[in-house]
């Protein structure tokens, strides 16, 4: 076994590797952009060294400033978890060549499923059921739109080289065809340096049911039972459990036979998942299943399938690249209970699941039994543009499916996080669906259910608004109090708003959502009352406990919350739901108002891809002036009214921070 | 350490009749603050709410720390004074917390009268100053005024304490390192301009707020020049061209951020220089002032049971409780402040003046904060006293109560008659703050003594002219004169004139007190040098 791992990633699957090499007694070097100098993965690693700025390509995918790191700190091994490098046949040929062990597949292996249409052809070779469709060389247009009418709409466009859903578009009918390769072939040359694509028949009712597979180098090959991934959106997985619901065992066994011999038709070694796509549109049983792609690495959703098996597949990772056998034979290997996994995301699924960036002022992930967090922040941590939004992964175990997603469901109402909007409440409304809680989820179900999962949210719930209003106010007195200072106990600190022969009265100014509102608190001797809106609300025993929980009789019923007050916000966290308020309050740091309504600014940080007017232009109200590249997805800005483009100051390439001026429309 | 003890049964029929009357007087009192505070009636306050501005109410709150206290003062001034009504004399004054520190808010109404200033506006805000100074609180002017109110000119421009003593008091407290800090929010025209010319650091709400020494229609009569209001004197010109302003501010809520924020930059603190103790509520429940003072406030009572339901623990340590009983004085906390106490608890004799002289020159040389409750008829009057020197000993505790530089406080608990009066530390004697409760009486004598003493002279005078004054004629005679005691006595009347800062409900006294307390520990406390003690 090594003595060091170098692990060439960061955020949560960093952090999930140091956990397993340090049981193992590895000692782990961490590598860090500037961005994440003070990361969890590099406070938990017992050393970290700098590889580089910011952006990922000028640091966690270079493979040389790695490798160099790894000479420096002496490791003799790196783990590339996944995405970065953990695909990349180069980087693990780079590795041999410098004497240190990748641990992942042969560079070959890699390379022979990294181009999908070569892949399907080996599997296809190999006797592994393939979709249908074109993976022709040739990106002559006029061939690919025989290929699709052959193949038969709808038809999927895919990037040879893609992945994680990027230059991959539906097409319904031929005459989108072209449109769809144009752009398909766009974002593949940026995302991944190759414009190829190919095209597939696009399924009615897919299921996306993937196997685990592992391999030594000793010729010994098993599966891991199945993982069912079917909950996505954009071809992002958003829920994962193992087993696959409703699955039968020979059919269990026919997929796990075939990721066996997918692996073993290119010689695999290490951690590999087979995906595959199952077409329900007659139902689960004796449904036929297609090889989609093989992933060459650990997946984001293994603790799923660690879950049910009660094995660290990081573990088996290291002991295989280390020359080991199996730790176990396809006999010992059983599936116990049922694991499910959702992924926390800082993004708003109210607004097209725009990612999300901030401080987050509160982490508290579940726990308890048969709960695991994988997360790579902390309470304070900030989530930046730079990399992927996920916080975390939420996985439960139980004894069936009922007990884990009762199990899901507790947990998606302890865990708090505030300080950046999150796909929370979406994940519980995902939980309670009942297709879901049927177990019938297709591909299509974020689509086809969007308006009953996803959060709409017009008003702050009036609970949440009052309690924060409490915390506010009880905060106040908790804080007055012992002040300190050459007049302690001054009566002018007593936050009772008190008015000589009148009751006290206080504004508190809120803006949810854009939109200002005022709370008004009566005070009386007996109690407050809250009025805003149409609520009315007497508050009485307002309690702060910790700094951090509230709790106050609201109309007769004592209600409890947590609760974060920074400066600029209250959030309030109470059984999943987070609210947040912006205080509207500290306006004196604004002096003269800045340039008028005209202002195009980035909605949030990005790099700008396009600029689509030129300065002095004339534009038409909803003209495309601008495209920002932000995280996963591009954005086209639009003129919100006609004018002419007076000053210009995105440039292509340019990364922008939120909120910054792109151009002014005059 | 005493401990403290009462007579009072709080569920006795004595206690419920006391206490009823009371009741009313404190409803009624909060009636008429309710009405003062709807301003210039609804009209006025739509226009005004229209403009996009705050209500003045509201002004002074968002300027205030959050939920803070605010110690308002004389709401009721100019109640029933002129034709019209002239809610609080159109001007809000008051001592609240900004970014934690004790500040007066000076701030106009333009609902009244578009802000304009009446004699008692004028009085209303040179004693909000006086108060600044003082306890050297910095002044936070809310500046939204039509400048003097012309028909009453000649009681508002010229004397000493008219219009002009404003300036000439900012410019003296900014002398004194007082700050001066003005956030114009509407109109603020002639001599009104120069409020904010005159403070250290002013602010100017954009769209609202103008200055200047005369306006449009003065400028045209006098040079033909047309010009707008924005022009001439509006926010953009102050702050960038003529520099009479130092901030501009998008709207009133930004304009009090930025006052806050100027507060916030004083970088001083208050240095308290007692030996504070943390605050115990009395152990005698306030909620029972209410019936401790008889409804007729001839009928004599324990004063006792009134202090020690207002200071800390109900513990009072008495000084020379056996000498000169008349009077009250002892050692207390109240909110954790070292106060001494003098409270009446009889008509004054030679020996309670010796005893209350005694004890102020112990507070002065102690520098502790003296607490005066009222409810005197005066000193004894007749031919053993006078022999006995009630005058010199009755000035000695006049001498001592004008001279004292500690902190002073009073608090008028029922009648305030005469010279007991002055010797009590009446308002001529400069308490810090003095409130009234909504029973107190104050006049030189009581209605009944003044109707049998003008009755009698009057009597004579007829008598020596050879008239006969009928006894019906004598009962008419001393009915008006009741009447008209009664009137002016009334603290309402008092309250509208500015003889005190203000009526409050006898359960909120602690509280005033201890606000009080603290704002005046702004000013360090100084040795007191007394004059000629007559002996």
């Amino acid at each position: 076994m090594f003595d060091t791992l170098l692990i060439a990633n960061r955020g949560e699957i960093a952090c999930r590797i140091i956990r397993t090499a340090r049981r193992l007694g590895i000692r782990t070097l961490a590598v860090y952009s500037d961005a994440d100098a003070n990361a969890l993965h590099v406070r938990e690693a017992d050393d970290a060294l700098p590889i580089g700025p910011a952006p990922a390509r000028e640091s966690y995918l270079r493979g040389d400033r790695i490798l160099s790191a790894a000479k420096r700190g002496g490791a003799s091994a790196i783990h590339p978890g996944y995405g970065f490098l953990s695909e990349n046949a180069e980087f693990a040929e780079a590795c041999a060549a410098a004497g240190v062990c990748f641990v992942g597949p042969p560079a070959d292996a890699i390379r022979s499923m990294g181009l999908k249409h070569a892949a399907k052809q080996r599997m296809e070779a190999a006797g592994v059921p393939v979709i249908p469709g074109f993976h022709g060389e040739s990106q002559d247009p006029t061939t690919l739109a025989q290929a699709a009418n052959q193949i038969g709409f709808p038809v999927l466009v895919k990037a040879v080289a893609g992945g994680g859903g990027k230059g991959m578009r539906r097409v319904d009918a031929p005459d989108q065809l072209e449109a769809a390769i144009t752009s398909a072939a766009r974002e593949a040359k940026a995302a991944f340096g190759d414009a190829r694509i190919l095209i597939e028949r696009c399924l009615d009712r897919p299921r996306h049911i993937e196997v685990q597979v592992f391999a030594d180098a000793h010729g010994h090959v098993v599966h891991l039972f199945e993982r069912d991934c079917s909950l996505q959106r954009r071809h992002q997985k958003v829920v994962e459990e193992a087993p696959a619901p409703g699955l039968a065992p020979d059919m269990r066994a026919a997929m796990g036979e075939a990721a066996i011999r997918a692996s073993r038709a290119i010689g695999y070694r290490g951690a590999g998942t087979v995906e595959f796509i199952v077409d329900v549109s007659n139902g689960l049983e004796g449904a036929p299943f297609y090889f989609m792609e093989m992933n060459t690495r650990l997946q984001v959703e293994h603790p799923v399938t660690e879950f049910v098996t009660g094995t660290d597949l990081v573990e088996w990772q290291l002991r295989v690249a280390a020359g080991e056998p199996l730790p176990a034979t396809q006999d010992d290997l059983a599936i116990t209970g049922h694991a499910i996994e959702v992924r926390v995301y800082a993004e708003d699924p109210a607004r097209k699941y725009l990612p999300q960036t901030g401080t987050l002022v509160r982490h508290r992930p579940a726990s308890g039994e048969g709960v695991r967090v994988d997360s790579g922040v902390a309470e304070g941590d900030t989530i930046s543009h730079h990399y992927d939004p996920m916080i975390s992964k939420l996985i439960v175990h139980g004894c069936d499916r009922d007990t884990a997603l009762r199990r899901l469901r507790g947990a998606l109402e302890d865990y708090e996080i505030a300080g950046v909007v999150t796909n929370q409440a979406l994940l519980r409304h995902i939980v309670d669906h009942p297709v879901f809680v049927r177990g019938d989820v297709d591909t299509g179900f974020l689509d086809t259910h969007a308006s009953e999962v996803i959060p709409v949210e017009a008003e702050a719930p009036a609970e949440l608004v009052a309690l924060a209003c409490a915390a506010i106010l009880a905060a106040r007195s908790a804080r007055a109090i012992p002040q300190g200072g050459k007049d302690p106990f001054s009566p002018w600190a007593v936050p009772d708003a008190f008015r000589l022969n009148e009751d006290g009265l206080d504004t508190l100014s809120f803006r949810f959502r854009k939109h200002d509102f005022d709370v008004v608190a009566h005070f009386t001797a007996e109690a407050i009352t809250l009025e805003w809106g149409r609520h009315a609300v007497v508050v009485r025993d307002a309690r702060v406990d910790g700094a951090d929980r509230v709790s106050a009789v609201l109309d007769g019923v004592r209600r409890t919350a947590s609760f974060v007050d920074t400066d600029a916000a209250i959030h309030v966290i109470q059984r999943g739901r987070t609210l947040r308020l912006d205080r509207i309050a500290a306006r004196a740091n604004v002096d003269d108002d800045g340039a008028g309504g005209g202002v195009i600014r980035a909605p949030m940080p990005g790099r700008v891809t396009a600029v689509l007017v030129a300065e002095g232009e004339r534009v038409r109200q909803g003209q495309a002036l601008v495209q920002l590249e932000a995280m996963k997805m591009e954005h086209t800005l639009a003129a919100a009214a006609s004018g002419r483009v007076g000053q210009l100051s995105a440039v292509v390439g340019q990364q922008v921070e939120e909120g910054a001026t792109l151009l002014v429309i005059e | 350490m005493s401990t403290p003890s009462s007579q009072i049964d709080a569920k006795s029929d004595a206690f419920f009749a006391n206490a009823e009357p009371m009741r009313r007087l404190v409803e009624d009192l909060r009636q008429k603050h309710a009405q003062i505070a709807k301003g210039g009636g609804e009209r006025a306050v739509e226009r005004h709410v229209s403009r996009g501005k705050l209500l003045p109410r509201e002004r002074v709150r968002v300027l205030l720390d959050p939920g803070s206290p605010f110690l308002e003062l004389s709401a009721l001034a100019a109640d029933a004074m002129y034709d019209d009504p002239v809610p609080a004399a159109g001007i809000i004054t008051g001592i609240g917390r900004i970014s934690g520190r004790e500040c007066v808010v000076i701030c106009n109404d333009a609902t009244v009268k578009g802000g304009t200033y009446y004699p008692m506006t004028v009085k209303k805000q040179l004693r909000a100053q006086e108060i600044a100074r003082e306890n050297r609180l910095p002044c936070i002017y809310l500046v939204d005024s039509g400048g003097a109110f012309l028909p009453e000119q000649a009681d508002v421009f010229p004397d000493r304490e008219h219009f002009g003593r404003s300036f000439y008091n900012q410019a003296m407290m900014s002398s004194m390192g007082i700050p001066q800090i003005a956030a114009v929010m509407g109109s603020c025209t002639a001599g009104g301009a120069y409020l904010p010319a005159m403070s250290d650091e002013s602010i100017i709400v954009k769209g609202q707020g103008t200055i200047f020494l005369g306006g449009p229609p003065l400028v045209k009569a006098a040079t033909g020049e047309e010009v707008s209001a924005e022009e001439l004197g509006g926010g953009d010109v102050h702050s960038r061209i003529s520099g009479v302003a130092d901030h501009l501010a998008q709207d009133d809520r930004h304009a009090l951020a930025l006052a806050r924020r100027a507060v916030g930059h004083l970088a001083r603190s208050k240095q308290v220089d007692l030996e504070l103790r943390e605050p115990r509520e009395p152990v005698l429940d306030p909620e029972e002032l209410m019936g401790v003072v008889p409804a007729d406030t001839r009928t004599p009572y324990d004063v006792r049971e009134v202090i020690t339901r207002i200071v800390d623990g109900s513990e009072l340590d008495e000084f020379k409780r056996r000498y000169g009983e008349t009077l009250v004085t002892g050692f207390a906390h109240i909110h954790g402040y070292p106060v001494g106490i003098i409270a009446n608890n009889g008509v004054l004799f030679s020996e309670s003046a010796l005893k209350g002289t005694h004890f102020i020159e112990l507070c002065c040389q102690r520098g502790i904060p003296l607490v005066f409750f009222q409810n005197i008829t005066g000193f004894m009057v007749g031919k053993k006293y006078e022999h006995g020197g009630i005058a010199k000993d009755g000035a000695k505790m006049v001498t001592a109560v004008a001279c004292a530089r500690v902190p002073k406080f009073t608090i008028i608990i029922g009648g305030s008659y005469g010279a007991g009066n002055y010797a009590m530390c009446g308002r001529a004697y400069s308490p810090r703050l003095l409130f009234c409760w909504p029973n107190a009486r104050i006049s030189v004598m009581g209605g009944e003594q003044a109707a049998h003493v003008l009755s009698t002279v009057r009597s004579d005078a007829m008598a020596a002219r050879g008239e006969v004054f009928s006894d019906a004629d004598r009962e008419q005679y001393m009915h008006e004169i009741r009447c008209q005691y009664e009137a002016e006595g009334h603290p309402y009347y008092a309250s509208a004139r500015l003889w005190d800062d203000g009526i409050i409900d006898p359960r909120d006294t602690r509280r005033v007190l201890g606000l009080g307390i603290s704002a005046a520990l702004n000013a360090p406390i100084e040795p007191t040098p007394f004059g000629v003690f007559r002996m």
